[in-house]
């Protein structure tokens, strides 16, 4: 018995058939495949990210991310500015996490460089890069939430989070775009006064992220909407070469502090939380225990942070502080000639890769001896972590899409350089 | 013996001729590699298992500009297993490389991105599209000649 119903049969009859067989097809021009355009604007997408999905009814058969809506030649311009200068514009990468990014470059221009910094700038450097990825993970838990349906955590994320941005407004002067690390140091050290009041703060911390967990770990729409969504196997995972919590979730145990340690990262003790489910609920979690271990190592940082200088004493390739170039005639000089003309490292080639929040962020700097870099290549977390959404997305529904997008947090100021 | 000089003397006990030129600057070690042999040793790099170099981090591409060989493209490879990142170069004749995505399929994107800056061609890449650049840009953005401010008229803008 052929009973398919077509479009001019009143409604009441299409509605009888249905109850009557479940096994009927509707014959309409919108029953077959179609082709959505889900961004560049869009709210859960994160920023300016922009998929091309196409539908077989709800479910995702193919999925095809665009990028460079937020394309603004961060290499290019790289090529043509001093060392020096370019810190700014690491700010505006990762957003989210701005001083684990000036970390990140200056470390790889002192690897080219070959300046030893002071034990307490490194330690500072580290104290602010955990803050920061405090804050960039509260970020991503309370949006990812958010994309799912649940607004009250992502008021609460960001309530601790403005905490942290006072911080860097007490140290580095400004809250969002910090600029705070030099090459060889640090731009100001950090007062007793800041230590206390981040001691305090951290104190008082795990409490807030066990008021988080509370509402999120044991919602059972959340769990519902996340538990095997968007599922990434272990040999996905290494294939497609994504990196940081995305990796973790899929049950590979790698994190560039434990693993090749910069900074004093071999100092202090801290855990690598690894889910082996691969699915965005598993990417949550490790996001959650990354932060208390976060916490636990801003603790130690602040229990052994030693005293002495913060900026490293190479005159010809280090700022001097500002109140000597004013007073001494020899800082003078060479603070003149490293703003004109850059400080000149020797020529080589170095790659150095840090732990962001988002994964691995590396900088790929090719030097020919002169002021600024002849190739400057940033390796980033999100540009990477966006190439395995086809495969995480494909085969689930269209409302898990957010959720996916939301679980491998990415950043487009990062992805599209 | 340290894992640097177990990659070399494998390399050189298989592919005859592979490793042009070795260098050790900082403590990354850089391998030049012949580029008739460079899928080879590749492969190599991934399949064998002391070295497993399993996952492709990057790959890009440096413009000498003057040279006569214009581009080198660039690779960084890491060892899980090994927690040890190796980087690869090879010297191009032309404008012409080989695809590494039958290798490692993560370089899918690193070469589209290369290909967008560059307009270096990977033979063998199953798709290779701009990434950041709109389709119909005609230049490479990260090549010498091209003006740190652009080509006026290059992206036509909103009519207001």
């Amino acid at each position: 018995m052929d009973n398919r119903i077509f479009k001019d049969e009143s409604n009441s009859q299409i509605l009888h058939a249905l109850m009557a067989d479940t096994d009927i097809s509707i014959d309409d021009a919108l029953e077959n495949e179609m082709i959505l355009n889900m961004g560049p604007q869009h709210p859960a997408t994160h920023g300016v990210l922009r998929l091309l999905l196409r539908l077989d009814g709800e479910t995702v058969m193919a999925c095809v991310p665009e990028l460079g809506y937020l394309h603004r030649g961060y290499e290019k311009l790289a090529e043509n500015m001093s060392y020096m200068e370019y810190v700014p514009h690491t700010d505006r990468l990762d957003y989210t996490s701005t001083m684990c990014n000036n970390v990140a470059y200056v470390l790889a221009v002192e690897k080219l460089a070959g300046i030893e910094v002071p034990k307490r700038a490194q330690y500072i450097r580290m104290l602010m890069a955990e803050l920061s990825r405090i804050a960039g993970h509260l970020i991503a838990i309370g949006t990812f939430a958010m994309d799912v349906g649940a607004l009250t955590v992502l008021l609460w994320a960001f309530r601790e989070r403005e905490k942290i941005q006072d911080f860097y407004d007490i140290v580095a002067g400004a809250r969002f775009t910090t600029s705070y690390t030099r090459i060889g140091g640090v731009a100001a050290d950090v007062t007793d006064e800041a230590l206390a009041m981040i001691k305090n703060f951290i104190d008082n911390f795990d409490p807030a992220v066990d008021e988080i967990e509370k509402i999120l770990n044991t919602n059972r729409i959340f769990i519902d909407r996340l538990e095997g969504i968007g599922i990434l196997s272990k040999e996905d995972a290494i294939r497609l070469g994504v990196t940081g919590p995305t990796l973790r979730g899929s049950g590979v145990e790698h994190d560039i502090r434990r693993s090749n340690p910069y900074l004093f990262y071999n100092e202090v003790d801290f855990k690598v939380p690894v889910y082996t489910e691969g699915d965005c609920l598993a990417r949550y979690f490790v996001r959650v225990e990354e932060v208390r271990e976060s916490a636990k190592i801003v603790r130690q940082i602040l229990e052994k942070m030693p005293k002495g200088e913060v900026r490293a004493n190479s005159p010809k390739k280090v700022l001097p502080y500002k109140t000597e170039i004013y007073t001494k005639m020899e800082e003078l000089i060479h603070d003149f000639m490293i703003v004109n003309f850059g400080m000149n490292p020797p020529a080589g080639e170095v790659y150095s890769a840090v732990e962001n929040p988002k994964g691995e962020l590396g900088f790929y700097i090719v030097s020919n001896g002169k002021g600024s870099p002849w190739r400057f290549k940033i390796r980033s977390p999100s540009f990477c972590n966006i190439q395995a959404l086809p495969t995480m997305i494909k085969g689930n529904m269209i409302s898990d899409v957010v959720a996916i997008i939301g679980s491998i947090d990415p950043v487009m100021g990062e992805a599209d350089k | 013996m340290e894992l640097k000089e177990v990659i070399i003397e494998k390399l050189n006990g298989t592919i005859k001729d592979a490793v042009l030129e070795v260098s050790d600057f900082r403590g990354d070690l850089c391998l030049v590699i012949r580029p008739e042999k460079f899928l080879q040793t590749c492969r190599f790099l991934k399949d064998d298992d002391e070295l497993g170099f399993d996952m492709c981090e990057d790959v890009t591409a440096i413009d000498w500009a003057k040279r006569k060989n214009r581009f080198t493209t660039v690779y960084h490879v890491y060892s899980l297993k090994n927690k040890f990142r190796l980087r690869l170069k090879v010297n191009l004749e032309g404008e012409m490389a080989e695809s590494v995505t039958s290798i490692w399929a993560s370089a899918n994107w690193y070469e589209r991105e290369t290909f967008d800056m560059f307009g270096i061609k990977f033979t063998g890449h199953p798709d290779l599209r701009r990434v950041y650049m709109p389709e119909e840009f005609e230049y490479h953005p990260l090549i010498k000649e091209f003006p740190l401010l652009g080509i006026p008229g290059s992206i036509p803008l909103p009519k207001k």
